[in-house]
């Protein structure tokens, strides 16, 4: 079998005359944690109910681990583990019930199902709440059965959808590490909203926005388009000019520009200092200040992150038609 | 096949978590036994027939109630998506609902057997027309319980489906009791098309297998229906 686990071909689903997907094409390998990223709507559920065999593409096709969504679509599943959006799971079952039952659908019985009941209760550390019905479970422990029944037949292949939605921070790393944790030996795809998340947690981002694949990198490369960091500082205004204030930071040897906006008080002013390669410029922001006597209020960094490319990436269809 | 046998003991054991299956089992025997004993010192005669007559018509009315949630209330919450998604096929997923609910259905039957047997003690019970009812209700109940899985299959609301269901399985039962107001043929074409007149024709005993075919045929097509709506879904 080749490496490639997920191939995606031209995927393009029509719902009446609302188009959610348009030709996306992509492929994944074997061990990689790839991160589906967009707005709400963009296509993202859509593209992973295709790969379950949900529901079938209008247009294209895709392979998973090596099957075709149309010709095997049991194939298909049998490699997968899913955990669908919201986690919809049979509220009035015992976990250990539902763990069985999934166990049972996946073809597993006896000792081997029992065996890996424990492996995965052991995974996601249900073994608190094995006797407990799943509608009197929180947030975060329905999840974690999500997940639990996701690999409860060690598929080579998860498909995640919003796994981290609706989580309490504390939860969200929780479910963060566990799924880097399983990453380790398997492939996973994983849609969210959220870019630190990505950061975190994938080693490759697809980035879609209206049905459209508009990116796919690491989370490294991207986060390098967004282009270079830039740093703002807030400073007291103490009497000084504009002029003044400016002059102070314009030695800093790496700094392309310094533009200056008004700040929150009167009596403050925000500078915004863009370097000229991807430098840290933090140290030498509060030297020059302490060098014109200025009061440092505050100093930060952005631009470093996803969000701008995400930002840029996915509105700029809409920035163009208008 | 396995599947389809783990769909149908999820389904069957899920009625008993809830408060579905002990109501509709309550109801059924509390209505039974208020109209069965009503008449049955009236009558004076060892004799299960009027025990049938009342049953078959009160099923009509709560079968409906067990199918209604089958896969509206999977569409619903949702968790057709992960049944699914396992390897499964869309018949496997009608045919393990069907039988979920069917043996549910067997239970209540099972419960009513205290009737029969108790009528035995009073008298010389003839147990043919016995057996010919339960083998009729057993087929007309699998007829109605194929048309509210359809039913339920059409929607994501449970109300819809129980009023769809409902309204189906009591136009089938009752086409054969307007017979005397229509011209002889259409009166014979409904006739063949009523629960009741096959019903009927089983409880007294006899065993005719275009009975069967027909209660069998309705619930193929019924299942067949409901098929092609969950498996529409896919290319909606």
């Amino acid at each position: 079998m080749s490496d490639v686990m997920i191939e995606a071909r031209g995927l393009t689903k029509h719902y009446g005359p609302v188009t959610a997907l348009k030709n996306a094409t992509f492929e994944v390998n074997r061990g990689e944690v790839v991160g589906f990223l967009g707005p709400n709507g963009a296509g993202k559920t859509t593209t992973m109910k295709i790969l379950t065999c949900f529901i079938a593409p209008s247009e294209g096709t895709a392979r998973v681990g090596g099957a075709d969504i149309f010709e095997d679509p049991i194939a298909v599943r049998k490699a997968i583990g899913y955990l669908p959006e919201s986690t919809p799971l049979y509220t009035e079952m015992l976990v250990l019930e539902y763990l069985e039952f999934a166990g049972k659908m996946r073809g597993l019985s006896g000792n081997d199902l029992r065996a890996r009941i424990r492996k995965v209760v052991d995974e996601t550390s249900l073994g608190d709440v094995i006797g407990k019905a799943i509608g009197e479970l929180s947030k975060g422990f329905r999840q974690r059965v999500g997940l639990a029944q996701a690999l409860i037949h060690e598929p080579p292949v998860l498909i995640l959808d919003e796994p981290m939605s609706g989580l309490d921070p504390n939860q969200a790393s929780e479910i963060r590490e566990l799924i880097r944790e399983i990453g380790r030996e398997r492939t996973i795809i994983l849609s969210t909203h959220n870019l630190s998340e990505v950061q975190v947690t994938c080693g490759r981002v697809l980035i879609i926005s209206e049905g459209q694949l508009v990116a796919d990198d690491t989370p490294e490369e991207l986060a390098a388009r967004a282009g270079r960091p830039r740093f703002i500082a807030t400073l007291r205004r103490n009497g000084h000019s504009a002029a003044e204030i400016r002059s102070a930071f314009a030695n800093i040897g790496n700094a392309q520009s310094v533009t200056e906006h008004e700040g929150i008080g009167a009596n403050e002013v925000i500078i915004e200092i863009v370097p000229k390669s991807t430098q840290d410029l933090r140290a030498d922001i509060f030297q020059a200040a302490v060098a014109g006597k200025l009061v440092l209020l505050g100093l930060e960094q952005r631009g470093e992150n996803l969000e701008d490319v995400f930002r840029e990436l996915t509105t700029r269809d809409t920035g163009a038609a208008s | 096949m396995k599947n389809i046998l783990t769909i149908a003991g999820r389904q069957f054991r899920s009625y008993f978590n809830g408060p579905v299956a002990y109501i509709v089992i309550c109801i059924v025997m509390l209505t039974l036994g208020f109209f069965f004993w009503k008449t049955f010192f009236l009558f004076g005669r060892a004799s299960a027939r009027e025990m049938f007559r009342w049953l078959s018509l009160i099923l009509v009315f709560a079968l409906p109630a067990l199918t209604m949630g089958l896969l509206a209330e999977e569409k619903r919450t949702g968790t057709i998506e992960l049944l699914i998604t396992m390897p499964v096929t869309e018949a496997q997923v009608i045919v393990g609902k069907f039988l979920g609910v069917f043996g549910l259905y067997a239970v209540l039957l099972a419960l009513t057997l205290p009737y029969p047997m108790s009528i035995a003690t009073l008298g010389d019970l003839d147990w043919g027309p016995v057996w010919g009812g339960y083998l009729g209700l057993i087929l007309q109940g699998s007829a109605i319980l194929a048309i509210g899985l359809m039913a339920s299959s059409w929607t994501n609301n449970q109300l819809i489906a129980l009023f769809v269901a409902l309204t189906l399985s009591v136009f089938f039962w009752v086409l054969d009791k307007f017979l005397p107001l229509l011209p002889t043929n259409a009166a014979s074409a409904l006739e063949w098309m009523s629960f009741d007149y096959h019903f009927q024709s089983m409880a007294r005993g006899v065993l005719d297998l275009r009975d069967v075919v027909f209660f069998f045929s309705v619930t193929l097509v019924a299942l067949a229906a409901a098929f092609r709506a969950l498996e529409s879904r896919r290319w909606s």
